[in-house]
């Protein structure tokens, strides 16, 4: 028969100070391991929700980014009537050229600047990607010094608003509209008439990358296939969506160490439970010899205890997630190796990382608890009941 | 005070389990708080060399990713203080695959053993080098982890530059720090790019005829350039590596935060852990108190006894560091900074005195509470 869970949580009462210190313990740990997963897993949603499953990125043959791509306007003509690109309400091939830079933008927690990337592009890029939308203001006109800002970038920088001028390439640019692409990482970016871009960085011939929607999956498949063949061209071409799931690697320092740091603080408060859990074992030998009279089994004693210290480190990954919850929402943003810019992203502390969280708690107590609990059901009873 | 070491040690060994599981735990716990003290010592507090001292960057203000003109190089050689000026062009080519990423470094082969006096080479291998434009030189370390030997060929496809490398390995060099870089002649990039795409190189390597020079420098090559179309940013070399630790996110605070959440971590372990052992003992402290004993001195007992538990696990978390540290030199390809950290001194003193002061912090409402408690009280008590 189990005794009944009443009893642990009472226990669990009666030593509160014990409790919470040792709770807090595990809380702290958790919380460690719950930021950085709200962090990589922010970071990975954000380059997730980027690129539209029909559309295909050519680059030049051996660049693995956008930024050290060239591309010319010869090869644009050669790949925009390739079969399989789907055409637009005018009739003209959805393809559009693109120029990508970096430049550089102060911002108030880094009076160094933070690099961000410019993307120069004609309405039909514009007229492609169909999550973005117009928060406030217009598009920037073709032939002028003017730029649409995605909404991230404009909550973190205060240079980067509404009606205020940017000064990049050869001269100021001002902000005319603010735009949104929900999660993705277009958020983190600054679009610009291409034309008036490649000429400010002297770049009318030497363009970035070109980006093809296609007809339909099994198009844009084909699309890669085709274009990767191609000797003539000598580009690579790749599915949007693959480009940016790839870029995920950049949060891998910060996950890995995070990891690291939370596994060896996981191994501490092991430890620390198992201190507090030993020391109930002792208090309540009496308890346990009582508790073995009245005919509960070895079984039933070790399962009790063990339950105990699960439930008690369940209480701090409990706390560990009230710690952490603040954090969810709050925009940060990580430098991305592949663009050499930062990606901006919103912490999420989603249910699933909660859960881990909880899991990983659960792990720890059970952990700390096996021993001392495998140590109260050895107990004989008469010794048990004779110790003070 | 020390009269009573032995009472202390006893004491601390009478509940041998729970002695060894908090000196783990503390241990455990410090020994991640010295790695990322030593990580931030490594960052922001270590000096550079005494070669790295006199060195600068100047790179493209607006990124890295955007290049410079090269003639920039002839005219900073000019600026007084400058001693010499090289190229210095990040290759990022792939060697075999994507996943054997190391540092590929053009460079002006006749001028980087003037840069960098701390690499020592063989005068036939630097003069074979010096001499061919297809030649090139590795680190030891990097030579070792591929097998290299000199006159081994090794082929770099670009990424970025739309050239492919065929070097020869000319000599293997041994340096104190970045002894794990492929340098090459910057000219053999140059001859394969089209002609529109000539004469512009990523950053310039300044070398300053004293430190004393350094900080004027800085200053004379970003106001040179101010008002050209390429600006530029000039900074030491310790600075310049510490922008791409600044890439990587608010590490300064990341890592604060962290030390301070496990700092609190084994301020909770230490004290539940002497909260225990008091309780358990309210009855001897009535005994010691009948014997004689002041309330100081019982006092100074159990605040030594959490002292000196927390002290061994203090140097047992130092010593767990110092493992650690040996693997983290292993993972750190781009970050100088890393590649040789080490438990120093100031950060090994500072482990064990946070361990010093959590045991007396801790030690010290539970040590009170029963210093103060009256015999009868004590004596009374049923724990």
């Amino acid at each position: 028969m189990a005794i009944p869970l009443t009893y642990n949580f009472r226990n669990l009462i009666v030593r509160k100070t014990t409790t919470i210190m040792t709770a807090f313990g595990v809380a702290l740990t958790v919380a460690v391991l719950l930021a950085v997963l709200a962090m990589v897993g922010g970071l990975k949603s954000a380059l997730e929700a980027t690129g539209d499953p029909l559309h295909v990125l050519v680059l030049r043959k051996g660049a693995n980014s956008e930024l050290v791509s060239n591309f010319s306007r010869e090869g644009f003509q050669d790949i925009k009537f390739k079969a399989g690109v789907a055409r637009g309400k005018s009739g003209e091939p959805l393809a559009s050229l693109e120029l990508v830079t970096v430049i550089n933008l102060v911002s108030v927690d880094a009076p160094d600047g933070i690099n961000l990337s410019v993307r120069g592009l004609s309405p039909v890029g514009i007229e492609m990607r169909k999550d973005l939308t117009l928060v406030s203001g217009r598009w920037f006109d073709t032939g002028k010094r003017e730029v649409v800002i995605g909404e991230s970038i404009a909550k973190r920088f205060p240079d980067a608003q509404l009606g205020k001028k940017l000064h990049f390439g050869t001269g100021d640019w001002e902000v005319v509209g603010l735009m949104s692409a929900g999660q993705s990482a277009t958020n983190s970016e600054i679009f610009a008439d291409l034309n008036q871009l490649s000429s400010d960085y002297r770049r009318s011939d030497v363009l970035s990358s070109t980006l093809l929607e296609a007809t339909d999956s099994v198009a844009a498949d084909a699309l890669v296939k085709n274009l990767d063949s191609d000797q003539r061209l000598n580009v690579d071409a790749i599915l949007e969506k693959d480009y940016y799931n790839k870029q995920t690697s950049s949060a891998l320092p910060i996950e890995s160490l995070g990891i690291l740091v939370s596994v060896i603080m996981a191994v501490g408060s092991a430890f620390a439970a198992m201190n507090t859990m030993y020391a109930a074992v002792a208090r309540r030998s009496k308890e346990i010899g009582t508790l073995r009279v009245l005919g509960f089994s070895r079984g039933s004693i070790l399962a009790s205890f063990f339950t105990e210290s699960v439930l008690l480190a369940a209480l701090g990954g409990l706390i560990g997630i009230v710690l952490v919850l603040p954090l969810s929402g709050a925009t940060t943003g990580i430098g991305n190796f592949s663009t050499f810019s930062e990606t901006s992203f919103k912490l999420r502390v989603t249910p699933g990382i909660m859960l881990t969280g909880l899991a990983f708690a659960v792990a720890l107590g059970a952990a700390g608890g096996l021993l001392p609990a495998w140590n109260a059901a050895r107990k004989e009873v008469l010794a048990a009941l004779r110790q003070v | 005070m020390f009269r009573h070491l032995p009472l202390m040690l006893k004491n601390s060994w009478r509940n041998r389990r729970r002695t060894i599981l908090t000196i783990l735990s503390i241990g455990v716990s410090l020994c991640l708080l010295g790695f990322l003290m030593a990580i931030y010592h490594a960052f922001y507090l270590s000096k550079p060399d005494q070669y790295s001292a006199l060195r600068m960057v100047a790179r493209n203000r607006v990124s890295l990713a955007v290049p410079l003109p090269q003639y920039y190089g002839e005219r900073i050689k000019q600026l007084p203080g400058v001693r010499e000026v090289s190229v210095n062009q990040w290759f990022g080519g792939i060697y075999i695959d994507e996943k054997h990423l190391f540092a590929q470094i053009a460079t002006e082969p006749s001028k980087i053993f003037l840069i960098r006096p701390e690499i020592s080479i063989p005068a036939e291998q630097k003069k074979a080098f010096i001499g061919e434009r297809t030649a090139c030189i590795a680190g030891r370390a990097l030579a070792e982890k591929y097998n290299w030997h000199v006159g081994d060929r090794i082929t770099l496809k670009g990424t970025f530059f739309p050239v492919d490398l065929e070097l020869t390995l000319r000599g293997i060099y041994d340096a104190p720090i970045a002894d794990d870089v492929l340098y090459f002649d910057q000219e053999y990039i140059e001859q394969g790019l089209p002609a529109d795409q000539r004469g512009f190189i990523g950053t310039f390597d300044i070398l300053a005829n004293s430190t004393d020079d350094v900080p004027r420098v800085e200053k004379a090559v970003d106001d040179m350039f101010r008002n050209s179309p390429y600006q530029t940013k000039t900074e030491t070399e310790s600075a310049f590596a510490l922008s791409f630790v600044a890439f990587l996110g608010n590490v300064k605070f990341f890592l604060l935060s962290i030390c301070a959440a496990l700092t609190f971590t084994i301020l909770l372990v230490s004290g539940n852990t002497v909260a225990m052992s008091v309780r358990e003992r309210v009855r001897e402290v009535g005994v010691l108190k009948t014997l004689g004993f002041t309330r100081g001195t019982i006092l100074g007992i159990i605040l030594g006894e959490a002292v000196m538990v927390c002290l061994v696990g203090g140097i047992l978390g130092v010593g767990l560091a110092s493992l650690l540290v040996l693997l983290a030199r292993k993972g750190a390809i781009f970050l100088q900074q890393l590649q040789h950290l080490t438990i120093v001194l100031p950060v090994a003193a500072m482990c064990i005195g946070i361990a010093a002061m959590v045991g007396l912090v801790s030690a010290f409402v539970p040590a009170y509470n029963a210093s103060r408690i009256s015999i009868v009280e004590a004596l009374r008590s049923e724990d």
